[in-house]
């Protein structure tokens, strides 16, 4: 795997400071400590160049609170993973990052999402051309009941993203080659996209998403429902796509966190415990949940 | 085999309720069996009974008479003028035809028995031939006409056992005419092409069902032509558009009682508001395709609901997930996979309006209407009318024409089926 250094060694200076903050703080007992006790963010939830920033973010479904004051930044072709205990808002939050969560109708967003300068929560803001610039892959291979081109040739098509027939061509064809699934699909273009394995069609999702070249790309547990192959296979493309894009991956697999992020971000029941480059939080965690968490003492 | 203690192992215990399950399962089995043998036999007995009833209204009784085109008769000086022609007495060729066949009626109750041999309509045939081949004028020819319809119901059943019972509505001395004409081949069955050809009539034997089928038709094209589209963008909006809250409960609530009112309610409604209200013309099929389309609207949006509803989440997140504006998702996306869904529901309600007759009596489709109609907008009855109407009609003939209706009726609903299914598997084929 290739990892980036430059955005993750800018951002050590940056987070200093908050470190120490929350080390010093007082910590009850981690594993039945209520929301109060988990205190703030420890660790590193800012970057250097933020491709995104999220400040203060707090989430309702209704009355329930599902997210508290979250604070983080995703920066510039990094790649961030998002681990906790089920039910701890993971999907929540990253759904915040491209307004998901609007389909849900007593979801309320409270605090400040910015992409570079574009106030995503904004109430003029429109949804479309967000969604163009931070595209998601889903828990469960979705693939259009629709054959692979008409799947990859979607996005390019709602935002008319090209002119002739034969740039549409090279737009589905860049995309499934850049999701490794060219060479598997090429001859097969017209035939449904729901006769792919598990596998092949997340992977068609994940061409389906760059076809409209986001600028970030959110992963909902991606590999949840695929074989260690597959799985193998789009982490590889993980570290690929990372070149180009930045991504948000959730995950419940550490060891996947461990091999595609550069910082992984640890949340428990709403809040984000710590933030920290992924090498440190698997190693050296800062915070007792997270250190619980890791060794699997509770999840 | 058992275990040291003398109770049975589980294998076995299990063995022995596999037993019993598998009766069970036969049991069960053959309920399922049973209802559907009791569908189909009703079905068998239902469509055995409209058939023998009404098979022979497809088969018409026709006389054969020569026919002098004697112009002085007729009342015709000068022939070619069409005028003339058109309004000229064609009755007295028939009569005289008859009179002469048979000279023994002489006084004038047989001699009117006589004349009710032949249809009254056959003077039009008449009129119609001399128009075609105006040199016929002056000859004798033979020529087929219509029978009336109680001599074509003695043809029909002169040889059944239960012949006599007919009888009663012919005498003594026309059954030895008809007889006579039988035994001379002057009377011949034939398809009955007026019966798919012309409107109601008073007279059994000049009575078709063309009208009444047109009639609905264009009933139902009204009724699918606003139900569908309002039925589905309603189920659209109330599915991917409105908020949850009292006022659409109340909707929802309101919709599904409306799917269970009686028919003849939404007739009075109609009555009221089209027909009293925006003062459209009473017997039309626009308004007869309101009614039905107010009628049809809550089982379409209730349908088409559950149709949406199917579709999986996981397709609007795609879509959406990609930038797709809600109308995109819904027109892409959410439609088509639904469509099938939404058909199933909107035949069933067609299907319904097709057959429904109380709200078309409210508004006046109950009319007695000769001409076909050509528009939504000329006065017609429709075909579950024209059966209502035809069975209360006395005439033994109209007991065969109300079974052939029906038949007629079962056959459009049966091709409208054929062709919704046909049109739902075409849609299902692009997944
Ligand atoms: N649509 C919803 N309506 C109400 N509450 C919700 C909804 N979706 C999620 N929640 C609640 O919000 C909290 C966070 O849920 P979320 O799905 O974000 O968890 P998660 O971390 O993604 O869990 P998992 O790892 O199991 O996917 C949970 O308590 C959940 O019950
Ligand atoms: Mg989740």
């Amino acid at each position: 795997m290739q990892v980036v250094n430059t955005p993750i060694q800018e951002n050590e200076k940056l987070n200093a400071k908050s470190d120490k903050v929350a080390r010093e703080k007082p910590k009850t007992d981690p594993i039945n400590g209520s929301h109060a006790n988990v205190g703030e963010t420890v660790g590193k939830p800012f970057a250097k160049h933020p491709k995104m920033t999220m400040r203060n973010v707090d989430v309702f479904y209704g009355d329930k609170q599902a997210i508290y004051d979250v604070s983080l930044d995703i920066g510039k072709h990094e790649v961030v993973a998002m681990i906790g205990p089920s039910g701890c808002g993971k999907s929540t939050f990253l759904r915040c990052l491209n307004r998901m969560n609007d389909t849900i109708d007593i979801c309320k967003v409270k605090g400040e999402i910015k992409l570079e300068e574009l106030d995503v929560y904004h109430p003029k803001q429109d949804v479309v051309p967000l969604r163009a610039r931070v595209g998601m892959v889903f828990q469960k291979p979705n693939p259009f009941p629709k054959s692979i081109y008409d799947n990859v040739a979607y996005g390019p098509r709602i935002h008319g993203l090209f002119e002739r027939k034969t740039d549409l061509d090279e737009i589905v064809e860049n995309s499934l080659r850049r999701a490794s699934l060219w060479e598997e699909v090429k001859d097969r273009l017209h035939s449904p996209g729901t006769g792919l394995s598990g596998g092949q069609q997340q992977r068609l999702c994940i061409a389906r998403t760059i076809a409209v070249s986001p600028e970030v790309i959110l992963m909902d547990e991606p590999c949840s429902a695929l074989d260690p192959i597959a799985t193998a296979k789009i982490e590889e493309l993980i570290a690929e796509l990372s070149k180009k894009f930045t991504i948000a991956i959730v995950t419940h697999s550490m060891q996947q966190a461990a091999r595609v992020s550069h910082r992984t971000a640890y949340f428990h029941m709403g809040k984000l415990v710590e933030v920290n480059d992924t090498k440190r939080v698997f190693t050296n965690p800062q915070h007792k949940l997270t250190e619980a968490y890791i060794t699997g003492r509770f999840g | 085999m058992t275990n040291s203690n003398g109770t049975l192992s589980t294998a076995e215990k299990v063995n022995k309720s596999l037993q019993k399950r598998y009766r069970a399962e036969k049991r069960f089995r053959a309920y399922g069996i049973s209802a559907i043998a009791f569908g189909l036999l009703c079905l068998v007995v239902l469509f055995t009974d409209i058939i023998s009833k009404g098979h022979s209204a497809f088969f018409q009784t026709y006389v054969k008479l020569d026919i002098t085109f004697d112009p002085t008769e007729m009342g015709v000086d000068d022939p070619t003028d069409a005028n003339q022609l058109a309004t000229a007495d064609y009755d007295s060729l028939i009569r005289n035809a008859l009179k002469e066949q048979f000279p023994e009626a002489s006084g004038r109750r047989d001699r009117r028995a006589l004349y009710a041999v032949v249809s009254n309509g056959a003077a039009f045939t008449l009129r119609e031939q001399l128009k075609e081949n105006p040199q016929l004028l002056n000859q004798t020819v033979p020529m087929w006409m219509l029978a009336d319809d109680d001599i074509d119901t003695y043809v029909k059943h002169r040889d059944d056992a239960q012949g006599d019972t007919f009888a009663g509505r012919i005498s003594e001395k026309q059954m030895g005419w008809v007889d006579t004409l039988i035994d001379n081949n002057q009377v011949e069955s034939r398809f009955n092409t007026t019966f798919f050809t012309s409107g109601d009539s008073r007279e059994p034997e000049q009575a078709g069902i063309l009208g009444a089928l047109v009639g609905s038709l264009l009933t139902l094209v009204v009724t699918i032509l606003l139900s569908f589209p309002i039925g589905v963008a309603a189920a659209v909006y109330l599915e991917e558009y409105a908020p949850q809250n009292k006022f659409t409960d109340f909707i929802e609530v309101n919709i599904n009682n409306l799917a269970a009112v009686p028919s003849i309610i939404f007739g009075l409604l109609g009555l009221a508001i089209f027909i009293g209200f925006f003062e459209m013309q009473r017997s039309l099929p626009l308004v007869g395709g309101l009614v039905l389309t107010l009628m049809t609207l809550p089982t379409i949006i209730i349908s088409s609901r559950a149709a949406i509803k199917a579709v999986p989440p996981s397709v609007r997140d795609a879509a959406l997930g990609l930038g797709a504006s809600k109308m995109q998702m819904v027109l892409h996306h959410v439609l088509p996979l639904a469509m099938p869904g939404m058909l199933t529901g909107a035949i069933i309600g067609f299907a319904q309006a097709l057959g429904e007759t109380a709200p078309l009596l409210m508004i006046g489709m109950v009319a007695f209407v000769v001409d076909i109609p050509g528009a939504i907008t000329d006065p017609a009855t429709a075909l579950p009318v024209q059966i209502f109407l035809w069975s209360d009609s006395p005439e033994r003939a109209f007991v065969e024409r109300t079974s052939a209706a029906i038949m007629v009726l079962l056959a459009f609903l049966i091709s409208m089926n054929t062709l919704a299914i046909w049109l739902r598997r075409r849609l299902e084929r692009r997944w």
